[in-house]
């Protein structure tokens, strides 16, 4: 193995761990407020790149016009569904808020297939992310240098509105007490709904980012990455933010370099991801960097 | 006297099914007894995922695993060599299982056993964990069953699958094996056995303070359903008569984990309404995926409208009326009765 490739197929893994870490959070934020897997997430990241793809081409927007208004309806969206799906189930056993889970993601999916037609459509390319760009031997697509840089801003910035805003500790309150934050004056419904925003907004901006470098969108695009950056999220530590970004990243670089230097194993690709969750689960069940959380009776 | 009178009762409507579904047989058209055949297998599926879901209070999401070995068994079981040599024409097939050949009844059984196998060895890792997380690592565990049979070239002929596998899923096969499921969950969930699984549901620390061992329980509701998972997946295979792996993903255990919903979750016979109310629905909704011309609108056609409505459906059902149809409760003549009568069955009543 030359060191060039080896170089090569590290941008391609730090990329993809990046986007999966984006999603990873979005899954992490969600159940550590609820408990609940949301199972729609990896729609509602296939809805950001769709809705990114019709404000560039039917509206005929700029691009990176085009990636703001997609971003912010996917926000939207994500309060949306926690309105409908999800909030009038507060109380109810968990078996049914997974399975109106489940069901808002089949509706999202089939919807999308009614809707966006089943074919897969490919994004316009845009020049500043399709350039290659010559790094000494090695030569990649801007775009892959981009998602790692924008990815650590982004946590930046949100590990600022977790940790240093009002907002933030009104969500740490919430995750760590639904009831006694309602106590203390917290308006509960609408921390559970800026969470779910922005957990929607970075998967609206995942999905943005991953037409970029796989740029065909099809309404199932989303069911894969879904189910993968939760099991990223359960590898780091459900309901811990720095967890999620290392197991996304952990998931991206095993996954490009197994294919990479074991290519007798690609038609395996899809199934690392869990055997490695239930490798995790068995071993250390609350994940690399979650607390063990004991089982009050 | 009330006993004898409902057991005589009993009889007579299982006599009065077995007649309909014998009229049925002759006299329905190939697609419409296909239905009907359908509706079976799915029952034998829903039961199956209601054992766990319903009675163990086990969230399982990988019951598409569990079907896809119990088809691929019976299928590579009962063909004959000569059928296999065509199937595999890219690698051919592992000499042992070449030649390996059993009636269908045999096949039925050991499909289910290897089901319930795989079950045992999932069943140990994976039943330590709760809620979400057991729900998640048997979703996890299905994708890794479907990747090795697409992988497995010489043992499953990987993704082009199986065809033309005997057809041996007749109107009585299926029925009988649905019959068969319903007694056996009828008696499953009456004796001890599932009163401790109905414990374990309610309160599983509750349950082990009474002596219950948990994970007994579980893994021995796990195995069963993943049996009846196998059988299921068999009969499938055996009625459609091609299988191939991309057949067994999440749609399909969320398909069955509708008809367990709408029917009632822990309700035998809302998953046998359940199971008959979804297969002919779905089958009747099929020119929704059609073109269509209403007055002034028209379609040409929306594959996946159809699947719109079921999750439509099942979000209602969730949302607005979370026991569905039958709740927990199940058919009695008492109560069944009581809605002919004017005062209604207060006297009788129901168990609950």
């Amino acid at each position: 193995m030359e060191l060039s490739t080896f170089f090569q197929q590290l941008t391609n893994a730090l990329s993809l761990g990046s986007l999966y870490a984006l999603i990873a959070i979005g899954y992490t934020m969600v159940y550590g407020i609820l408990r609940l897997i949301n199972f729609a997430h990896g729609d509602v990241f296939m809805l950001g790149a769709y809705f990114a793809f019709y404000a560039a081409t039917s509206l005929a927007m700029p691009w990176w016009v085009a990636f703001i208004v997609a971003i912010g309806l996917t926000a939207m969206f994500g309060m949306g569904l926690e309105r409908v799906a999800y909030r009038p189930l507060r109380d109810s056993p968990k078996i049914s808020v997974m399975i109106s889970a489940i069901g808002a993601s089949f509706l999202i999916e089939n919807v999308g297939i009614v809707v966006f037609g089943g074919r897969p459509k490919s994004f316009p390319s845009i020049p500043l992310f399709d350039t290659v760009v010559h790094l000494g031997p090695v030569s990649v697509l801007s775009v892959s240098l981009f998602i790692p840089v924008i990815t650590a801003a982004i946590l930046v910035a949100l590990l600022w509105i977790v940790n240093g805003t009002k907002t933030g500790l009104a969500m740490r309150a919430v995750s760590t007490d639904l009831d006694a934050a309602r106590l203390m004056a917290i308006d509960v419904n609408r921390t559970i709904s800026m969470t779910f925003g922005i957990g929607s907004l970075l998967a609206g901006l995942g999905g943005i980012m991953w037409t970029m470098k796989y740029p065909q969108l099809n309404p199932l695009m989303g069911v894969m990455p879904g189910l993968k950056c939760f099991i990223a999220a359960v590898i780091g530590g459900i309901g811990n933010i720095p967890g999620a970004v290392l197991g996304g990243f952990l998931l991206g670089v095993l996954e490009i370099m197994i294919v990479a230097f074991l290519p007798e194993l690609t038609g395996y690709r899809d199934a690392f991801a869990f055997v490695l969750l239930i490798v995790v689960l068995l071993v250390k069940p609350s994940g690399l960097l979650g607390k063990h959380q004991a089982v009050k009776v | 006297m009330k006993i004898k009178r409902n057991t005589l009762l009993s009889l007579a409507g299982i006599a009065l099914l077995a007649g309909a579904i014998a009229v049925a047989d002759a006299t329905l058209g190939r697609f419409s007894v296909r239905i009907l055949n359908l509706s079976a297998i799915y029952i034998v599926l829903a039961l199956s995922l209601n054992l766990l879901n319903g009675f163990t209070g086990l969230f399982s999401l990988g019951h598409a695993g569990f079907m896809a070995v119990g088809a691929y068994v019976s299928a590579l079981l009962t063909m004959s060599p000569a059928q296999k040599d065509m199937n595999f024409f890219l690698e051919p097939i592992v000499p042992f299982l070449r030649d390996l050949q059993l009636p269908f009844p045999l096949a039925l059984l050991a499909a289910g056993a290897c089901a319930g196998l795989v079950a045992v060895v999932i069943g140990v890792p994976a039943l330590r964990l709760r809620d979400d997380y057991l729900a998640i690592a048997t979703l996890g565990f299905a994708e890794i069953i479907r990747v090795l049979i697409t992988n497995a070239q010489s043992l499953t002929n990987g993704a082009q699958g199986l065809k033309a596998i005997t057809k041996y899923s007749t109107t009585w096969v299926v029925w009988s094996v649905a019959a068969l499921s319903v007694a056996f969950m009828l008696a499953l969930v009456r004796s001890s056995y599932g009163r401790t699984m109905k414990a374990v549901r309610d309160d599983e620390v509750a349950a082990e303070a009474m002596g219950v061992n948990v994970f007994k329980v579980k893994s021995t509701s796990f195995v069963i359903s993943s049996f009846m998972a196998g059988v299921g997946g068999a009969l499938l295979g055996h009625m459609i008569t091609t299988i191939d792996p991309k057949m067994f993903t999440l749609t399909l255990t969320f398909n069955i984990l509708l008809i367990v919903v709408l029917g009632g979750n822990g309700s035998i016979t809302g998953s046998v309404i359940g199971a008959i109310v979804v297969t002919v629905l779905m089958e009747a909704l099929r020119f929704l995926d059609m073109p269509m011309n209403f007055l002034f609108i028209k379609t040409d056609g929306l594959p996946g409208l159809r699947m719109v409505i079921f999750s439509i459906l099942l979000m209602i059902v969730v949302l607005y009326r979370q026991r569905g149809l039958m709740g927990n409760k199940e058919f009695n003549w008492d109560d069944f009765l009581g809605i002919f009568r004017r005062k209604g069955a207060s006297g009788a009543g129901g168990r609950s």
